[in-house]
């Protein structure tokens, strides 16, 4: 039985920031996760709604300085449609087309995957291992966290009650290779068993692989850098044993646990799986 | 019987336009494709009755009807599976003169349910104070509330105290059966004991859900007669009507059931509508308002049925040119907490256990016993899918062991015109189990498909490059197989069902010149408001649009029966038949032999409103004996076929099914689009029950109990389906139907198994193939062939149990 809460809808961010000041407020922006809380059969409903609709200011993908600028109201058929990204940074629109389907797509938001802060959330793991800045503000003015300060525990982020989340800003990297994968029960509507994102820095394909980051979603209560398999992977080239290593490295780094969606086992067995796989692509053996 | 294969390979999926039969029975009436009707030529059927009203949103299912002043009912619930209920305490804080409480106390009649008339009545309509708790999210208590307001905080301010009693989870372990049987044909022992090959194996299949669009949903109207009548989403008007007269202890005219439109059913709204309208009513009654119990998605996967797991084991002898020689099963159904239709659904599994198979020494033993989980019910197929799947993935490993192909075992073994079955039953006439299978093969080049996964083998492309150590991805990224699998599937009810029934259709010529059909059966998606006037008017000789149909009401409509088991357009549309041919009859009769649809509205005119009825009569052959298992079960076997095609993710186990062939025969086609649409949802469900859809239990509880977590296949998910239709028409009924609803849930699950193995070489024992078990099983047969040994997945992998 649905509660209805009251909403408000601020015309501009200062305006937002105001009422955000006065006392915590719930932002909905696509309401994708937001609705399905609005039932009450899962946590708590929000007691006062806040309409992120009218905030322009939250909208739009620009590249400036090297860096590609997401608002926090960009949905992911925008980031799916937009040449920008097609251009500068394909695997964000490859990740967009894995959330959800069509609708929650035209709806959902980079934000509000961002604060609501799923250990599940798809896009997390890419924005861990892109080294994504997100800038987040209220009345107090604005700053900015690195990603991989932002989800500090379970459904937890570093955002203050009276603070939303603006616009992400991901560097641009010339020698950045990038690779995305989600597995999920099914083809569409699938919260993942496992997300994995992986960007590394190589000139030259025989290169050895420097700045390796690694980020793993729904194997922990968070969306999580795999540090020790970075480490393994610093500096090496894309060999079986290198694979192998790794995916050992990764097997051993993550406590992937059981749940409804799979298996502990599971999790952590295809989290070394699919390294590797990229891996072996990488030095195409 | 002949059968064509379609050739329109762009389309999404595509329906064979089935040849007429070289053989009909007498005085067949015809109703299909290419019949000449006013001058234009009917060549995919009429469209659905209900179609544009669902489109356009225009139709009314029972959330959408309004009661001016109607509360709100809810259900208290258990939440163990197996306890003492102490006391449901109110919080005096509450003012509990707003709502309404209805306890057990408060039933007037028998406060025990049974399924169906002639099954154990031992389900409580609501657990009394004192009594036994049988499974988590029993009812207990309801409560209605002006508002949903009230009613969340009148839910709040009642507790329920209980005292945990030890449960039974493992059917296995269980010391009550519900029902069994033992079939038992030639000489078991010299089955064996001539056998070449002996095999064994162990097979077992989880819940699954039916997951109808709308929720079970009824509203509860009490009448000025001290009566209700009650409207909502259901399958069987008149199996809540005497569920209604019994629980509350009114007579046939105070009960009154109206089928609102409904939103899928596929068994689900079989039985659990007669408890949800029992609730209801108690409600209604006791606060003298209309009250509405609409179901919200979570509660109704909580507490209402699904498919029954169970466990088969197949002890199977064949001789070295893979004939069939003796056959001993085990088939345990688990049948949760209360007996409901366990007894019939066990009847289905029974008969079917030994597949489309002849065989001279057979032995089937199976029962169903309870356990602390919700009851099991009615789900497409009834039974028919978890012995399905086992005998067919047993002749494959038996095939595989032999060197025969799938295909060839199958045509070696598959009954034909004038066998006997176990329970003695001589297939004399529509016997198409054979043609199934070549048009399954075919349409897909099995053979040739089949070479292509055994050369890739040979060059060391096949499982051993599928095979990994559980860290390191293969070499390989992903394998392709094929597989072919092939049921039957019985006619109308198991052994004397229809007899107990007696059903009834009519059709009326009322005086305003107005042809009508009055049956009981209803329309949930599949098509029976728009094909039983098409047989009406085809019998009548007038176009299908110039029929009506009358509403599902009890106060209305005779009892022809529950729309279930295939048994609408084979049964319920034989008797249409015969009253339609009645009525044309007397009206041309009495018009110098004109013909009815020159005359029929210038009849009612002149003579006012004229009827006509039929009532079933006993098929002619054996009758059944439904303690012995022996005798004829069914007046006619459908058959059907399948062939799919799968590619599995070797990295993560995940299965995804490209492609299907499903060959069905229902005897004949009535409507080839509503025909077609069948073929397509029972592959996708049996896909689903292949592949994905998974129950998970802990402590009797459904863990998954939402859309967001109990998972089935989406579109992008589904394969491309091709229905051909074969039709081997039944010579029972005057229009040879023999139903098609089940058969595509039977047969895709096996065949999707036999892809999966064709792929990667494990044998799948336990649906579904979730990629955990899957990948389990790629693994293990990493190992096992450094031994030169394919391993099998799943048997020692909980799937995902927390
Ligand atoms: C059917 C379905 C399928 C889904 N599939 C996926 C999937 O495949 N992968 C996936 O990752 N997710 C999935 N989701 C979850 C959801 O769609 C995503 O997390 C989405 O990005 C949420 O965005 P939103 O704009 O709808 O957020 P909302 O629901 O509006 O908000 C989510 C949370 O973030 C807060 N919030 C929103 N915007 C801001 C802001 N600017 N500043 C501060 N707080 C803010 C809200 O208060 C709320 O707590 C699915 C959801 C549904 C219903």
């Amino acid at each position: 039985m649905p509660v209805e809460p009251p909403v408000e809808t601020p015309r501009d961010l200062a305006e937002a920031f105001r009422l955000m000041a006065l006392s915590p407020r719930t932002p909905i922006a696509g309401g994708t996760d937001l609705m399905v809380r609005i039932t009450g059969e899962i946590g708590s409903p929000p007691d006062q709604v806040l309409d992120l609709s009218r905030l322009e200011e939250l909208r739009g993908i620009a590249l400036e300085d090297g860096r590609l600028t997401l608002g926090a109201l960009t949905t992911y058929a925008e980031i799916r449609r937009s040449g920008l990204v097609a251009r500068s940074l394909p695997v964000l629109a490859e990740a967009a087309a894995t959330v959800g389907a069509v609708q929650i797509q035209n709806r959902g938001t980079l934000g509000g995957n961002i604060a609501n802060a799923s250990p599940a959330g798809d896009t997390l793991p890419l924005l861990l291992a892109l080294e994504a800045v997100i800038e987040v503000g209220g009345a107090r003015g604005e700053r900015s966290i690195p990603a991989d300060q932002f989800w500090i525990a379970y459904r937890t982020t570093a955002l203050a009650p009276d603070e939303l989340v603006l616009r992400v800003r991901i560097p641009l990297v010339e020698a950045r290779q990038v690779r995305f994968r989600k597995v999920g029960t099914r083809r569409a509507q699938a919260i993942s068993k496992v997300v994995l994102a992986l960007a590394w820095e190589q000139a030259d394909r025989k290169d050895r692989w420097s700045h390796v980051r690694l980020a793993l979603g729904s194997v922990a209560d968070r969306p999580i850098r795999a540090r020790s398999t970075e480490l393994y992977l610093e500096g090496s080239r894309a060999t079986l044993e290198t694979a192998d290593g790794a995916a050992e490295t990764v097997a051993a780094e993550i406590r992937p646990i059981d749940d409804v969606r799979s298996t502990a086992d599971y999790r952590r067995q295809v989290t070394a799986r699919i390294l590797h796989r990229i891996i072996r692509d990488a030095g195409g053996w | 019987m002949t059968s064509r294969t379609p050739e329109r390979p762009s389309a999404q999926s595509t329906v064979a336009t089935p040849a007429r039969p070289a053989v009909r029975p007498a005085e067949a009436v015809i109703i299909a494709p290419g019949i000449a009707v006013r001058g234009h030529l009917i060549t995919r059927g009429p469209i659905r009755r209900e179609g544009p009203a669902k489109l356009t949103g225009d139709a009314r299912y029972a959330d959408d009807l309004v009661f001016p002043g109607a509360w709100y009912g809810a259900t208290i619930r258990s939440n163990l599976a197996r306890a003492r209920f102490l006391a449901l305490e109110l919080d005096p804080g509450f003012d509990w003169s707003t709502v309404v409480v209805v306890t057990a106390a408060d039933i007037p009649g028998e406060p025990l349910m049974g399924a169906v008339k002639g099954l154990t009545p031992d389900q409580p309509v609501l657990v009394p104070v004192g009594g036994d708790i049988q499974h988590h999210s029993e009812p207990l208590a309801l409560i209605a509330a002006p508002d949903r307001r009230t009613l969340r905080a009148a839910r709040r301010a009642a507790t329920v105290r209980t005292e945990p009693l030890p449960p039974v989870f493992d059917p296995l372990d269980s010391d009550k059966v519900f029902v069994s049987h033992d079939v038992v044909a030639g000489d078991l022992a010299a089955g064996f004991a001539a056998a070449d090959m002996v095999l064994e194996g162990e097979y077992r299949m989880g819940h699954q859900e039916q997951l109808y669009i709308e929720n079970q949903a009824m509203i509860a109207v009490p009448t000025d007669d001290g009566g209700v009548t009650v409207h909502g989403s259901l399958q069987c008007p008149y199996y809540v009507h005497p569920a209604l007269m019994r629980a509350l202890a009114i007579d046939a005219r105070q009960a009154r059931v109206v089928q609102a439109e409904t939103g899928g059913g596929f068994g689900g709204k079989e039985e659990y509508p007669s408890l949800l309208a029992i609730h209801a009513s108690l409600l209604a009654l006791k606060c003298h308002r209309p009250v509405r119990m609409i179901y919200e998605r979570h509660e109704d996967i909580a507490a209402t049925t699904k498919r029954h797991p169970a466990v088969v084991r197949h002890r199977t002898g064949v001789l070295r040119d893979g004939t069939l020689v003796a056959q001993e099963i085990e088939v345990i159904l688990d049948g949760g907490a209360y007996c409901t239709l366990s007894p019939v659904v066990l009847g289905r599994s029974t008969t079917h256990a030994g597949g489309p198979y002849r065989c001279p020494n057979v032995r089937i033993t199976s029962r169903a016993v309870r356990t602390n989980t919700p009851p099991n019910g009615a789900f497409r197929g009834f039974g028919a899918p978890q012995v399905i799947f086992p005998v067919e993935t047993h002749l494959n490993r038996i095939a595989e062991a032999l060197g025969i192909s799938p295909l060839e075992i199958r045509r070696r073994n598959v009954y034909r015109l004038g066998d006997v079955t176990p329970t003695g039953q001589v297939l004399s006439s529509s016997v198409a189990g054979l043609e199934v299978l070549e048009r399954a093969a075919e349409a897909v080049d099995f053979d040739a498909a089949r070479a292509v996964t055994h050369r890739a083998r040979l060059t060391g492309q096949g499982w051993d490059a599928v095979a990994t150590s559980p860290l390191r991805s293969p070499v390989r990224a992903s394998a392709s197989g094929i597989g072919i699998a092939l049921a039957w599937h019985g006619c109308g009810f198991t052994g004397s069902g229809e007899l107990r029934y007696n059903s009834i259709v009519t059709i009326e010529l009322d005086a305003t010149g107005q042809v009508r059909v009055l049956a009981a059966n209803t329309e949930m998606g599949q098509g029976t408001r728009t094909i039983l006037p098409m047989i009406a008017a085809q019998a009548l000789g007038i176009p299908s649009d110039e029929v009506e149909y009358a509403p599902q009401d009890t106060a209305l409509v005779p009892n022809s029966g529950p729309t279930v088991a295939s048994r609408t357009a084979a049964i319920v549309g034989g008797l249409l038949v015969n009253a339609a041919r009645k009525l044309r009859a007397e009206v041309e009769a009495r018009n110098d032999g004109r013909s009815f649809a020159r005359v029929y509205r210038e009849d009612a005119a002149r003579h006012g409103a004229s009827r006509a009825s039929d009532q079933f009569k006993p098929f002619p052959g054996q009758p059944f004996d439904e303690h012995a298992f022996t005798g004829d079960p069914y007046p006619a076997w459908g058959w059907a076929a399948c062939a799919a095609r799968v590619d599995v993710d070797l990295d993560t186990g995940e299965v995804a099914v490209r492609e299907v062939v499903a060959v069905d025969d229902a005897g004949v086609v009535i409507h080839p689009i509503l025909a077609e649409g069948q073929v397509e949802g029972g592959t996708l469900q049996a896909v689903g029950y292949a592949t994905i859809e998974e129950m998970k239990v802990q402590d009797g509880r459904y863990l998954n109990d939402r859309l967001s977590t109990y998972l089935i296949p989406t579109a992008v998910d589904a394969p491309r389906i091709t229905a051909i239709m074969v039709e081997a028409p039944f010579d029972g009924v005057p229009h040879g139907a023999k139903g098609l609803g089940e058969m595509p849930m039977d047969v895709g699950a096996p065949a999707v198994i036999a892809a999966i193995h064709d792929a990667t070489g494990i044998w799948i024992d336990r649906l579904p193939a979730t990629p955990e078990r899957v990948l389990a099983g790629l693994t293990a047969s990493a190992g096992a062939n450094e031994s030169g040994r394919p391993g099998s997945g799943g048997h020692d992998r909980p799937g995902g149990r927390p």
